[in-house]
C-alpha cells in the first residue's frame, strides 16, 4: 500500500461520513481500508453520487411509457421520437462551484452535462439553463450573474451546441447559494445507444480527453456540505473547463461510436475514475483492474488518492474490443486527445488499483453502490398551511399601465435578451427562428428532418415554498404547456431538484411533497422522468433556498411546419383566452413584485383540466389552423397579452369584465390565442362541443395595447420598460 | 533555456479590455491608475543553449505566431 | 458549383456552411480537414466560423499557421473564390490574405444576434445579386469582431472599394449604435484588392430559409454562382 496514513475518525468526518458509515465500510471491506479506499467509499457515499436522502422518494417518480427507451440510472434519459431517432436528455446542477467561481463553475457544468448526453451516443443539439439568482441589489450578484452568463456562453459557444432557452429568477433566498442548472438535449439512432455498463472480463478498459490534474479533488462532498462563510476558501478545488477539448472529443467519440468497437462508455463526472469505474463494473457486475501508473497525468507525483478523486474535465473512461485498441487510438490520435489503455476487465468483482507495483486499494465494487446508506429522514409536511387569496383579499392597483410596466420591467419579468444574446442560440442551423429564445418552447429541428423538439426549463419556487405539492405538480404542468404551445406533444421530462438541508425535517418535506406533486403531475399527464439531478445542502449559514424542483420538458412536433409562436402575426386577428379563470392571486408575482408579499397558497392545479385544454390547444395547432399562441404563467393574462404585443410590436384591443384578480391572477391551465377571423366559427364550435373554456377577448391591431378602461399603454414603452431592465442593471454595477 | 515573452498591444491599438480592467480598478477604490493596457505573457522551455540561436528562435516564433505584428509588440527575455 | 470548406479542430460552423452551400451550389462541399496538404479542384473555398484551437492565443492565430493553409494561400493567388466567416474572416487576416486584425468586441461580451449590414461594394463576385447600398440582415456570433487596421490600410480599403459590409441600423445608417462590436468605420467585411477573398464576421449562412428566421444570406450565395457563369 502506498499509504499508510492511520485512519482516524477525524479522517472519516473529512470525508463527510458518518460513523455509521465507517461502519458499514468495515464491515464491507472486512478490514481497515487505505486512505484511497476511504476516499473512493467517501465520493460514492456522498449525497451527490448516493442519493442517500432522495432515493427513497425519488423511486416513486413514473419513469415508464412506451416512447421511453432508457429511463433513470444512465447517464441520461432517453425517448424514441420516430424514423429511427431517440433524443437523450439530462439536467444537472452546479451550483456551489458556480457561486465560488461563476465563469468556470458554470462552463464546466455546461461540459458537464453534455458528456452525459454524447457518452451514449448523441449528438448535442441544444443546451438549456435554469439560473436562479439573489436580489439584484446583493453585493455579490452583478459579478455573479456576469460571470455564470459568459461560462454558460463561453463553454457552449465554443463547442457549438445552441443554447436555446432556459430561465432565470431573482429571489432572496439565493443570496447566498444560487442555482445554475444546465440541460442538454442530444439526438442519435435509436439502434446506436452506448450504455455504461462493463462486459467482457480481458476486455481493454481505456481513458480518453484531457490529461488528470489535481482539479476539484473534494469537489463532489463540496457539493453535498453547507457553505460556511469560509467555504470560499476552497476556491482552488473549482475545476477549469476546456471546452475546444470538449468539441475534439465529443468529434472523436462519435466517430469511434461509428464503428463497433465499444462496449460501454462513461464519461468522468464529478467524483471522476472513480465513479466511472465502479459504476461501469457495477452495471456489468464485473471487477476493474487498473494500473494508475498508466493514466495520463497533467501534474508530478499525483497519489492514487488524488488521480481516483481528481475532477479534471474532458475526460472518458471506455471498455472496448478486444483488439480494437489500435483503431481507436488512431481516431483520438487524429484529434490530438489522450488515449491509454489503463486496464481490463476482471471476474473478481473488485476495483483493484495497481500503482508503482504495488495494490493501492482493492474494494469490492457490489458494496459500494448497493451497501451505499439509504436513509429515510424525517420529514414534516404541512401544504395547506395557507389559504387562497383572491382580488378581494389582496390591494388593488389604481393604475392598471404603471403596474404593468412594473411587472414586465421588474427583473423576473424582464427581457432575458442580455443573457441570451451572449449566448450562439443558432448554430448548427436549425434552430426555428420564432423558437429562438423568448418564446414558451426553445424549438430545435431534428436535422435532415421536419421534425422538430420543444424544449423548455420551468419552475415556480413561490409555489413550491407555499405548497410543495401544488408547487411540484405546477413545475411539471407548466413545461407541459409550454411545449403544448408551440404545438408539441409532451413527452418527457428531466429535473433538477435543488433544495436546502434533507436533515431539516421542514426541507425534507418541501422535497417529499414536490415529489408527490411531479409524480401526480407525470402520471397523470403520460410524462414520464427520465433522467434527473438532486442538489441538496443548498443553505448558507442554516438559511435554505426555495424549494427548486427545476424541471427539463421535451416534447415533439412531427411537423414543424404546423407550430405555433407567441408573436401577433396579423392585425385583425381574434384574441381568445383558452381555459377557466377564478384570479387567484395566492403566491403570484402581481403580489411580490407590487407589494413584496409573498402569502396565500397557488392556485391549485386542475390536472384533468390541463390535460383537457391543452390537448385542446394543440390539436388546433396541429391542424395549421392557428399559428398564435402563448400559454398564461408567472404574471398572469395582462403580462401574457404583453409579451405577445411585444413580441409582433402590435397592440390589441381587449374586452374583459374583471378587476386585478382577472388581469394578474395566476390560474393554471390556461393559453391565449390569436385566430384568424375567418377560422374562429369553426375554432370555437370545437371547443363548445368538447366543453373547452373559450372566451374571445379582443382583436389584434393598433399600437397600444388596450384593455377595456383600466390598460391602455403603447407596445413601444412597454418594450422599452421590458428590455431595460438588464442593460441598466449592468451600465451601474459593471 | 527559459524564454520570457511579452506580447502587448501596439500603442494606438484601442484596448477595451485595459479600459474595463481600469474601471473597475477605479470602483474598487484605486483612484490613481490613469491607464491600463493590458497582454499576454507566454514561457517557454527552451532546449536550445546557446543564447543567440535561442532569441533568433523565439524572435521568429513571435512573428511567426505568439504575436500578431498588425496590432501587437512583443519583447523576449532570456535565462 | 465544386465548393471545400476547411476543417480545423472545433470549428463549429463547418456543417451549417456546408448544409448552406450544398442547397445553394447544388453540390456538397468536399470537407477538407486542416492537416491535409492540398485542397480538391473547386472554384469556391471556404472558411468556417468556429473557434479553432479554442481562439487560444487569438482567434484564427493557430489556425491560420495549420498545413492546409498554405493551399489556401495559393489557390487565392491563383484567383480561387475564399469565403471566410466569423472565425474563418479572423483566419484569413491572421493568414494575411486580408488586412487588418480583428480584436475583442468593444462591448467585451460575445453577441449572437441578427445584425443590419449595408451591401457598400455589390460589384464583387460574393455581391453581385444585392442591389448597391442595399441593407441586409444577417447574424453576428463573435466575441473577437472588432475590425483594426492602421489609418493607410483603412484609406486604402476605403478608396478601392474593399469594404464590402458595415454594420447599419435598419434604416442603412452607419451610426455608432449600429456599430455592434467597435469595429472601425463600422466595418463587417472586407475583400482583397483582387476581388476573390472576402471576409466578415457576420453568418449570411444561417439566414438562407425563412423558417430559420430570414434568407437574405442566399444571395451572396447565388452571386457566386453567377460570377462563375459570366467569368
Amino acid at each position: 500500500m502506498t499509504e499508510q496514513t492511520k485512519i482516524t475518525p477525524e479522517i472519516v468526518a473529512e470525508h463527510g461520513l458518518t460513523p455509521e458509515e465507517y461502519d458499514l465500510i468495515l464491515e464491507s471491506m472486512g478490514r481497515e481500508p487505505n486512505l484511497t479506499e476511504l476516499g473512493i467509499f467517501s465520493v460514492m457515499w456522498s449525497e451527490h453520487c448516493s442519493y442517500k436522502s432522495s432515493k427513497l422518494h425519488l423511486k416513486t417518480l413514473p419513469t415508464e411509457a412506451d416512447w421511453v427507451i432508457c429511463g433513470p440510472g444512465e447517464n441520461a434519459g432517453i425517448i424514441d421520437i420516430g424514423d429511427n431517432q431517440a433524443a437523450i436528455f439530462k439536467m444537472e446542477s452546479h451550483n456551489h462551484p458556480s457561486y465560488i467561481e461563476p465563469y468556470q463553475g458554470a462552463a464546466t457544468g455546461v461540459g458537464g452535462i453534455l458528456r452525459d448526453v454524447f457518452t451514449m451516443g448523441a449528438r448535442p443539439v441544444a443546451n438549456m439553463n435554469a439560473l436562479r439568482f439573489g436580489m439584484p441589489d446583493h453585493p455579490k450578484m452583478p459579478h455573479l450573474i456576469s460571470g455564470v452568463v459568459a461560462g454558460i456562453g463561453g463553454y457552449g459557444n465554443c463547442v457549438g451546441v445552441p443554447t436555446v432557452g432556459g430561465e432565470t429568477d431573482f429571489d432572496e433566498s439565493y443570496n447566498g447559494n444560487i442555482l445554475v442548472n444546465a440541460m442538454t438535449v442530444g439526438i442519435a439512432d435509436s439502434n446506436k445507444i452506448f450504455y455504461s455498463a462493463a462486459a467482457g472480463v480481458g476486455n481493454p478498459v481505456v481513458y480518453v480527453g484531457s490529461k488528470t490534474g489535481r482539479d476539484g479533488i473534494h469537489g463532489a462532498t463540496m457539493a453535498s456540505a453547507e457553505f460556511t462563510d469560509d467555504s470560499e476558501e476552497k476556491r482552488p478545488t473549482v475545476q477549469v473547463g476546456d471546452p475546444f477539448t470538449e468539441k475534439l472529443l465529443i468529434e472523436a467519440c462519435l466517430e469511434l461510436m461509428a464503428s463497433d468497437a465499444i462496449v460501454a462508455i462513461q464519461d468522468m463526472g464529478a467524483a471522476g475514475l472513480t465513479s466511472s469505474s465502479v459504476e461501469m463494473a457495477s452495471k456489468g457486475g464485473v471487477g476493474f483492474e487498473l494500473n494508475l501508473d498508466n493514466v495520463p497525468q497533467r501534474e508530478e507525483n499525483m497519489t492514487p488518492y488524488e488521480m481516483m478523486l481528481s475532477e479534471s474535465q474532458e475526460r472518458m473512461l471506455m471498455v472496448l474490443k478486444p483488439g480494437r485498441e489500435d483503431f481507436a487510438k488512431a481516431i483520438f490520435e487524429k484529434w490530438d486527445l489522450d488515449f491509454a489503455v489503463i486496464g481490463e476487465i476482471t471476474d473478481t468483482g473488485n476495483l483493484t488499483l495497481t500503482f508503482k507495483g504495488e495494490v493501492a486499494a482493492d474494494i469490492p465494487v457490489a458494496p459500494l453502490v448497493d451497501k451505499s446508506p439509504e436513509y429515510d429522514r424525517p420529514w414534516n409536511l404541512d401544504a395547506d398551511k395557507y389559504e387562497p387569496l383572491f382580488a378581494g383579499d389582496v390591494d388593488g392597483v389604481s393604475d392598471y399601465n404603471q403596474a404593468l410596466l412594473k411587472l414586465i420591467g421588474g427583473p423576473n419579468l424582464s427581457s432575458r435578451r442580455w443573457i441570451w444574446e451572449q449566448y450562439d442560440h443558432m448554430v448548427m442551423g436549425d434552430t426555428l427562428g420564432d423558437g429562438r429564445p423568448g418564446g414558451d418552447a426553445a424549438l430545435v429541428r431534428v436535422h435532415g428532418t421536419n421534425k422538430a423538439l420543444a424544449i423548455t426549463t420551468d419552475c415556480t419556487p413561490r409555489y413550491v415554498q407555499a405548497h410543495p405539492i401544488e408547487g411540484g405538480k405546477q413545475a411539471v404542468a407548466e413545461t407541459w404547456r409550454n411545449i403544448t404551445a408551440t404545438g408539441g406533444r409532451p413527452l418527457a421530462i428531466t429535473n433538477c431538484l435543488n433544495f436546502g438541508n434533507p436533515e431539516r425535517p421542514e426541507i425534507m418535506g418541501q422535497f417529499v411533497g414536490a415529489i408527490q406533486g411531479m409524480g401526480a403531475a407525470c402520471k397523470f399527464l403520460e410524462y414520464p422522468v427520465i433522467s434527473g439531478n438532486v442538489s441538496l445542502y443548498n443553505e448558507t449559514n442554516g438559511k435554505g433556498i426555495k424549494p427548486t424542483p427545476a424541471i427539463g420538458g421535451v416534447g415533439l412536433l412531427a411537423d414543424a411546419s404546423k407550430r405555433a409562436s407567441v408573436n401577433f402575426k396579423r392585425e385583425g386577428d381574434i384574441v381568445v383566452l383558452v381555459g377557466e379563470t377564478e384570479g387567484h392571486l395566492g403566491a403570484s408575482l402581481y403580489l411580490k413584485e407590487l407589494f413584496g408579499e409573498e402569502r396565500g397558497t397557488p392556485a391549485k392545479v386542475d390536472l384533468a383540466a390541463e390535460k383537457r385544454n391543452g390537448n385542446f390547444v394543440r390539436s388546433i395547432i396541429e391542424t395549421g389552423d392557428i399559428d398564435t399562441c402563448h400559454d398564461i404563467s408567472g404574471g398572469g393574462l395582462l403580462v401574457t397579452l404583453a409579451e405577445m404585443a411585444m413580441a409582433s410590436n402590435m397592440g390589441a384591443n381587449i374586452t374583459l369584465d374583471g378587476d386585478h384578480g382577472t388581469l394578474f391572477g395566476e390560474d393554471q391551465a390556461r393559453y391565449v390565442m390569436a385566430v384568424a377571423a375567418d377560422k374562429l366559427d369553426d375554432i370555437q364550435e370545437a371547443a363548445q362541443s368538447t366543453n373547452i373554456p373559450f372566451k374571445v377577448i379582443g382583436t389584434v391591431g393598433g399600437d397600444n395595447l388596450v384593455v377595456t378602461d383600466k390598460v391602455n399603454v403603447a407596445v413601444s414603452d412597454l418594450k422599452n420598460a421590458h428590455e431595460s431592465f438588464f442593460p441598466e442593471y449592468f451600465s451601474k454595477h459593471d | 533555456m527559459k524564454a520570457r515573452v511579452h506580447v502587448t498591444l501596439k500603442a494606438g491599438v484601442l484596448d477595451p479590455q485595459g479600459k474595463a480592467i481600469r474601471h473597475s480598478l477605479g470602483s474598487l477604490g484605486f483612484d490613481g491608475v490613469e491607464k491600463v493596457r493590458q497582454g499576454k505573457y507566454i514561457e517557454l522551455d527552451l532546449a536550445e543553449t546557446d543564447k543567440d540561436k535561442a532569441m533568433a528562435a523565439v524572435d521568429e516564433m513571435c512573428r511567426k505566431l505568439l504575436a500578431n505584428t498588425v496590432i501587437e509588440n512583443y519583447s523576449i527575455e532570456l535565462d | 458549383m465544386k465548393s471545400a470548406v476547411i476543417v480545423f479542430p472545433a470549428s463549429n460552423c463547418d456543417r451549417d456552411m456546408a448544409v448552406a452551400l450544398e442547397k445553394i451550389f447544388g453540390e456538397k462541399p468536399a470537407m477538407v480537414w486542416h492537416g491535409e496538404a492540398t485542397i480538391p479542384d473547386v472554384d469556391f473555398i471556404a472558411l468556417p466560423g468556429g473557434f479553432s484551437y479554442g481562439d487560444y492565443l487569438r482567434s484564427g492565430a493557430m489556425a491560420a499557421r495549420s498545413p492546409v493553409m498554405a493551399e489556401v494561400i495559393k489557390r487565392a493567388n491563383d484567383g480561387v473564390s475564399v469565403f471566410g466567416v466569423c472565425n474563418g474572416f479572423q483566419v484569413l487576416t491572421e493568414s494575411g490574405l486580408l488586412p487588418g486584425a480583428l480584436m475583442r468586441n468593444a462591448g467585451l461580451k460575445f453577441i449572437c444576434k441578427d445584425a443590419y449590414l449595408k451591401v457598400e461594394n455589390n460589384q464583387t463576385r460574393f455581391t453581385n445579386k444585392y442591389e448597391a447600398g442595399e441593407v441586409v440582415r444577417y447574424p453576428v456570433a463573435h466575441h473577437d469582431g472588432n475590425y483594426f487596421a492602421d489609418a493607410d490600410t483603412l484609406k486604402a480599403l476605403e478608396e478601392n472599394n474593399q469594404v464590402v459590409y458595415r454594420y447599419v441600423d435598419a434604416e442603412g445608417n452607419a451610426t455608432p449604435e449600429a456599430n455592434i462590436n467597435g469595429s472601425q468605420n463600422n466595418i463587417a467585411g472586407i475583400i482583397n484588392k483582387a476581388g476573390n477573398v472576402l471576409g466578415m464576421m457576420p453568418h449570411p449562412e444561417r439566414l438562407i430559409e425563412h423558417d430559420l428566421g430570414g434568407d437574405d444570406g442566399r444571395a451572396l450565395f447565388e452571386s457566386a454562382i453567377a460570377a462563375l457563369a459570366n467569368a
